[in-house]
């Protein structure tokens, strides 16, 4: 299983770099398809610490985030720079905050290096924009 | 859920989580000896110049974290599924994360910062909680978080002591992540690496 996984992101990591490298920077980084298979759920695993699909803990939320303008959810604390940063989130914008976050947005309070490989971000972003709007 | 509440005491255990007393008693608690030792460096730290508002800004966020995982803890003991020895487990785990909180705020204080407070309610998914296992795959989920959360802020510190101080820390919740799942019958070492 971990083994499927890891070539599976592997593999999804070396076609975005293809398509990436093809379409130039502008290029959307590629949905995977993976989402229904856990491949992005397991990696969302590395965000629980502060992260959950339907509550506010540490971060915001991550249901109904497509679409949705960074800092805009009512009654969570963002740091001033995410509310100012005039994000709003896409498959775009998620993997460029996703690979570097305080590059991106410096004076977020998500301090957090980054995911690095092009595929696990991918796979992460299905998994983000599959999460259904919020109750 | 307010975290502010006592556990009935297990033989052995003292799991009361006065949280607004503990942290008008931040500055009192004991620290371990290795806490001490990285908190000198953090002394280190804000003697000289190595240390910046960002540094400030990572402990404020790992500081954040362990108020949060110090209240699910609490959720899981006063849920009434942990059953002894596992119980205790939890406890010990939960008295690591105090210590963790403790030297965070002890070292954005010495950092010229104001330490995170915890959050007077915490929404955690008590409803999907139904017995032992279940309190237990979700504390592995957030050791497993708090893993890949201080993986991720060790390269972003500016000062190379408190980069071992959250490497220190990051070790201690590796360690949870490894017993918690071989409590749930699951390799408890699942790579030789971690993300």
């Amino acid at each position: 299983m971990a083994i499927g996984l890891t070539r599976r992101l592997r593999r999804a990591g070396r076609i975005a770099v293809l398509l990436g490298a093809a379409g130039g920077a502008a290029a959307l980084p590629p949905a995977t398809g993976l989402a229904d298979a856990g491949a992005g759920r397991a990696v969302y695993d590395r965000c629980l610490a502060c992260h959950s699909e339907e509550h506010d803990r540490v971060g915001p939320r991550h249901c109904g985030l497509n679409g949705r303008p960074a800092g805009s959810l009512a009654g969570f604390d963002y740091s001033p720079a995410m509310k100012a940063s005039g994000i709003v989130w896409d498959r775009r914008s998620l993997d460029a905050f996703i690979a570097a976050p305080v590059a991106t947005v410096p004076g977020t309070t998500m301090t957090y290096d980054g995911i690095k490989d092009a595929g696990e971000r991918a796979a992460l972003i299905d998994y983000l924009l599959s999460i259904p709007p919020c109750n | 859920m307010k975290t502010d509440t006592k556990i009935p005491a297990t033989a052995g255990t003292s799991l009361v989580i006065p949280r607004r007393g503990f942290l008008r008693n931040a500055g009192a608690v004991t620290l371990s000896a290795a806490a001490v030792a990285i908190l000198a460096g953090s002394e280190r730290a804000a003697a000289g110049t190595a240390a910046s508002a960002s540094d400030v800004t990572i402990l404020n966020t790992a500081l954040g974290a362990e108020l949060e995982a110090i209240a699910a803890y609490q959720v899981g003991a006063e849920s009434g599924l942990l059953k002894q020895p596992v119980l205790d487990l939890a406890v010990k785990f939960q008295g690591h994360h105090k210590e963790h909180a403790d030297l965070l705020a002890a070292t954005v204080g010495k950092l010229g910062g104001k330490p995170v407070e915890a959050k007077a309610k915490y929404n955690f998914p008590v409803e999907k909680l139904k017995n032992q296992s279940d309190v237990l795959a979700f504390a592995a989920g957030l050791e497993k978080g708090a893993v890949s959360a201080y993986l991720g802020a060790v390269p972003l510190f500016q000062n190379r002591d408190l980069a071992k101080a959250a490497a220190s820390i990051l070790g201690d919740e590796a360690m949870h992540w490894a017993v918690l799942r071989n409590a749930l019958g699951q390799d408890p070492v699942p790579g030789a690496f971690v993300s």
